[in-house]
């Protein structure tokens, strides 16, 4: 089995195929920005991108992803961040953190698919990504602002 | 009074207290200070000069022993020793440092003394200072009671001024000048020439110097940091994906380990079959432990996987199986002889409300889940001469001297290394997770071990907030509230939670009656009394203790009291109010919300107010009966705090208590059936969305004259403002969490 993360073809062996691909990304090769908060797909933290779609990976076994992962780490980095981590940087959005890497990497693949986001299209995206830090008004206020700085940058 | 004479008078008190309680030790170790940690283990050349900062020639590390679990802990601590020391947080390097009685929390007995925190009498004051002695005493190394601010706000700046003091002692010795002719500046003593000496060229001659104590601390004027806008520094590490928590350990030659506990807390495991488990890929080791079995296994999905399929034979809980009996015990201990304290007793209220009351209510509260995101976990290496523990965690010391019983090892031999907290809000006050952790660990010595529990097993095993119940009553006359009688019955957090550190907890529980008891109100008739009901479940400090239940008992009730008297609910409040700062957050929130102005047909605005951990907070919330369920539009809080150290994350603080309070008297709530809870994941323990989040307006204010902390106080104001909200919006009232068994909210 193969997989492509953030670039980088890795051989998996004879991992099993029904592992989750959340699993397979932290304890096989070493890949830890997406969290595993509830493995039932209702916190979001382990949210990931395939070709580009945010996926829950806890909940796709790694044998059934068809496509390349990327991961927060692979978004961008803390010399280079997308602009979706500099418009959460800037806002200071994170309280514990543990759950931002799936709430950047959700809304970095709504802002990828709806430039100019109305707050009925942020709630839709966003309501599946648990905070329990209460960051919610600024989770907004960043989508927003990445949103802004990415229309104006293209 | 000036400085010296305040120390000088609570040095006195202290003796003076210490002769009549017998404590003459305790009390000569409470003016002198712990033995630096830091000299143990510093290598050639470097210097400790105090507990909170070290300089190799190498780097300037920062030393912040209050655990960062997303309040900011971290940030706060190393602005206050930077803004002294002269260097910039963002440039220098932290660390939680090791566990030690050095790093005592002083403030933690301000909450543990019965006075209102309004009360600033000398009898109160003097239970306070004599209070921290035990504190220290017992070198109370925790992260709770939104103390991190106020216990360091005066000690890690003068930290910070030692060790900026000893080292231009340092470079004055070595450049034959006085050490009032230099300056310091970004992480350097300036000579009088203009010359730069980095701090680490001058550790090693700083090491042999001795530390200069007396340093002044800078006045608010010359700041560069308190007050001002600061950027967190963990908020690269925290938007990039780069941040290491606890559950992301990897230690070279790790196992893997997952858990299986009876779902009944405190019941025992009768019997397992782990024949399957055994067999299943991966796993190495299958342990007993205490309640339960653990499996080890080469990663963690396969730990699960096997854990899940051991068949085991639970005992019972020693609590009812069902609710009905967790609430009829409480019912049943609105008694006498269950009488915790009665603190509030004004005028007499049993003969106002003789005749009758004009309004008589129950309310209730339930078992509430922490849930942080970043389940359990912790990582252990066990050999028989060192245990290392690697875990996030608001208890280290605790976290040490258990895991050492366990070991059977000295606890000097068991190193804590307290790693960033994917969140708390209380549940890494208790520690079975390294309990558990360091057992498996010590089936497989010399190899780490790193423990993580699946969700279930997370809040399946939650030490819950308490559930209450309150009886209310009172009186109105004239158009204004003339009696309040509150009664209130839970559990006693305070010696559950002790009882797992084998502390005693002796007294009335204060947090059976805060944010009742101790609201600065001045009723006629005014008597608040606290029920200590026996031990159910058990239960721990959840976001704001007992003033999360009891601030929602309390303001509801005087909010029904107003609305009987026919007065504005505001305007009410605000006359009966004897307190200053607290009508200022009143007044605050009244100005920011337009209270009074006109609403819409189906809209309703709530006030309510509560004092906790010192601090006052009032909100306004504003609800809309969108005719597909409510919708909380907006919430206005204000909060008096002394001093705004962060504004950054004084706004995100009171964002974040303000949805913390809502959210779960909304949706909130854990049950037992058969002694196990019923709520395991977030399907079904349900928690506030981006979607339900109203805007939150922030205000804080610094009127008064002590700084505060404020993690938990947004918190007990949130779920009245909105019941009253409802109550103004629907004429619907809500007296019990969770409001949506009730009324539906807008999907």
């Amino acid at each position: 089995m193969r997989l492509t993360v953030n670039g980088t073809e890795h051989a998996l062996g004879d991992l099993e195929p029904e592992m989750p691909l959340l699993w397979a990304l932290r304890d096989v090769l070493g890949i830890s920005g997406p969290k595993y908060g509830c493995g039932i797909a209702q916190c979001g933290a382990c949210t990931v991108h395939v070709d580009g779609q945010a996926v829950r990976s806890c909940q796709l076994a790694v044998g059934d992803v068809r496509g390349a992962v990327t991961t927060i780490e692979g978004l961008g980095t803390p010399d280079d961040p997308h602009p979706v981590q500099a418009a959460w940087i800037e806002a200071q959005v994170a309280q514990c953190g543990y759950c931002q890497s799936g709430q950047i990497m959700q809304a970095a693949s709504l802002l990828a698919g709806v430039p100019d986001p109305t707050d009925r299209d942020i709630d839709d995206a966003m309501s599946g990504n648990l905070c329990r830090c209460g960051t919610y008004p600024r989770i907004r206020a960043a989508v927003k602002a990445a949103a802004k700085a990415m229309r104006e940058g293209a | 009074m000036g400085r010296a004479r305040t120390i000088a008078r609570r040095t006195f008190l202290v003796g003076s207290a210490a002769i009549a309680g017998g404590v003459a030790f305790g009390v000569w170790r409470h003016a002198t200070p712990y033995p630096n940690p830091l000299l143990r283990d510093l290598p050639e050349g470097a210097a400790a000069l105090t507990p909170y900062v070290r300089i190799t020639d190498q780097a300037i590390t920062l030393i912040t022993p209050r655990a960062d679990v997303g309040q900011g802990a971290v940030s706060v601590q190393a602005m206050l020793i930077a803004e002294e020391l002269d260097v910039d947080p963002a440039q220098v390097e932290t660390e939680f440092g090791p566990p030690d009685r050095a790093y005592w929390n002083t403030a933690l007995a301000s909450e543990a003394v019965p006075f209102r925190a309004t009360d600033r009498g000398w009898l109160a004051e003097t239970a306070r200072d004599v209070m921290g002695a035990p504190m220290k005493f017992l070198g109370m190394q925790i992260t709770g009671g939104s103390t991190t601010v106020p216990d360091g706000w005066e000690k890690l700046r003068r930290a910070g001024a030692v060790a900026r003091e000893t080292l231009k002692e340092a470079a004055a010795r070595a450049h034959g000048v006085t050490r009032d002719a230099l300056r310091t500046g970004n992480g350097a003593v300036i000579l009088p020439d203009g010359t730069r000496l980095s701090y680490q060229s001058l550790a090693a001659a700083a090491a042999g110097t001795e530390p200069v104590t007396d340093a002044a601390l800078r006045e608010p004027a010359q700041w560069r940091l308190v007050g001002k806008p600061m950027r967190r520094v963990d908020i690269v590490a925290k938007s990039t994906g780069t941040q290491a928590y606890g559950i992301d350990e990897d230690q070279p030659g790790m196992l893997h380990a997952a858990i299986r506990l009876n779902p009944a807390q405190g019941g025992a495991l009768r019997a397992y079959d782990a024949r399957k488990a055994e067999a299943m890929r991966g796993v190495e080791r299958i342990v007993e432990l205490p309640g339960g079995v653990g499996v080890i296994a080469d990663n963690t999905w396969r730990a699960m996987q096997a854990a899940q399929a051991i068949e085991c034979d639970w005992a019972p809980a020693p609590y009812p199986a069902g609710m009905e009996g967790h609430w009829q015990a409480l019912s049943d201990s609105f008694t006498p002889d269950r009488q915790d304290s009665r603190l509030r007793d004004e005028g007499d209220a049993e003969a106002a409300l003789e005749g009758g009351a004009d309004v008589e209510v129950d309310y209730r509260a339930p078992y509430l889940a922490h849930a942080p995101l970043e389940p359990l976990n912790a990582t252990v290496r066990y050999t028989p001469g060192r245990t290392d523990i690697r875990t996030g965690t608001q208890v280290p010391r605790f976290v040490q001297e258990n895991a050492a019983s366990i070991t059977g090892q000295d606890s000097g031999d068991v190193h804590v290394h307290v790693r960033a907290a994917g969140g708390s809000f209380g549940h890494r006050l208790e520690d079975e997770v390294v309990r558990h952790a360091t057992r498996l660990a010590m089936a497989v010595p010399g190899r780490p071990v790193k423990l993580t529990y699946r969700r279930e097993e997370d809040m399946g095993r939650e030490f819950p907030r308490q559930i209450a119940m309150a009886r209310g009553r009172g009186r109105v006359a004239g158009g204004r509230v003339a009696a309040l009688d509150l009664g209130i019955a839970m559990p006693s957090v305070l010696s559950s939670q002790m009882g797992r550190q084998a502390i005693p907890a002796p007294g009335p529980d204060l947090q059976i009656v805060a944010g009742a008891w101790d609201q600065p109100f001045a009723i006629p008739d005014y008597r608040v009394t606290g029920y200590r009901a026996p031990e159910l479940a058990p239960v721990s400090s959840w976001r704001s203790v007992g003033a999360s239940t009891n601030g929602f008992f309390h303001d509801c009730l005087l909010d029904e009291l107003i609305h009987a008297a026919g007065a504005d609910p505001l305007e009410e409040r605000l006359r009966l109010c004897d307190h200053a700062p607290s009508r200022a957050v009143l007044e605050a929130v009244g100005e920011m919300s337009g209270w009074g102005g006109a609403m819409g047909a189906g809209e309703g605005r709530g006030v309510a107010y509560c004092l906790s951990f010192g601090v006052p907070c009032a909100q306004v919330a504003e609800v809309r009966d969108t005719g597909a369920g409510l919708r909380i539009a907006r919430v206005y809080v204000a909060a008096e705090v002394g001093r705004i150290v962060d504004p950054v994350n004084f706004e995100a603080q009171m964002q974040g208590g303000v949805v913390w309070g809502l959210g779960h008297a909304m949706h909130g709530q854990i049950t037992y059936a058969g002694g196990a809870a019923e709520q395991r994941n977030f399907d079904t323990f349900r928690a506030m969305r981006l979607h339900e989040c109203p805007e939150i307006f922030v205000r804080g204010l610094e009127n008064d004259d002590r700084i505060r902390g404020i993690g938990e106080p947004p918190v007990p104001p949130a779920a009245p403002a909105l019941a009253n909200a409802i109550f103004a919006a629907t004429g619907q009232r809500l007296r019990e969490m969770p409001f949506d068994r009730q009324v539906s909210f807008a999907a």
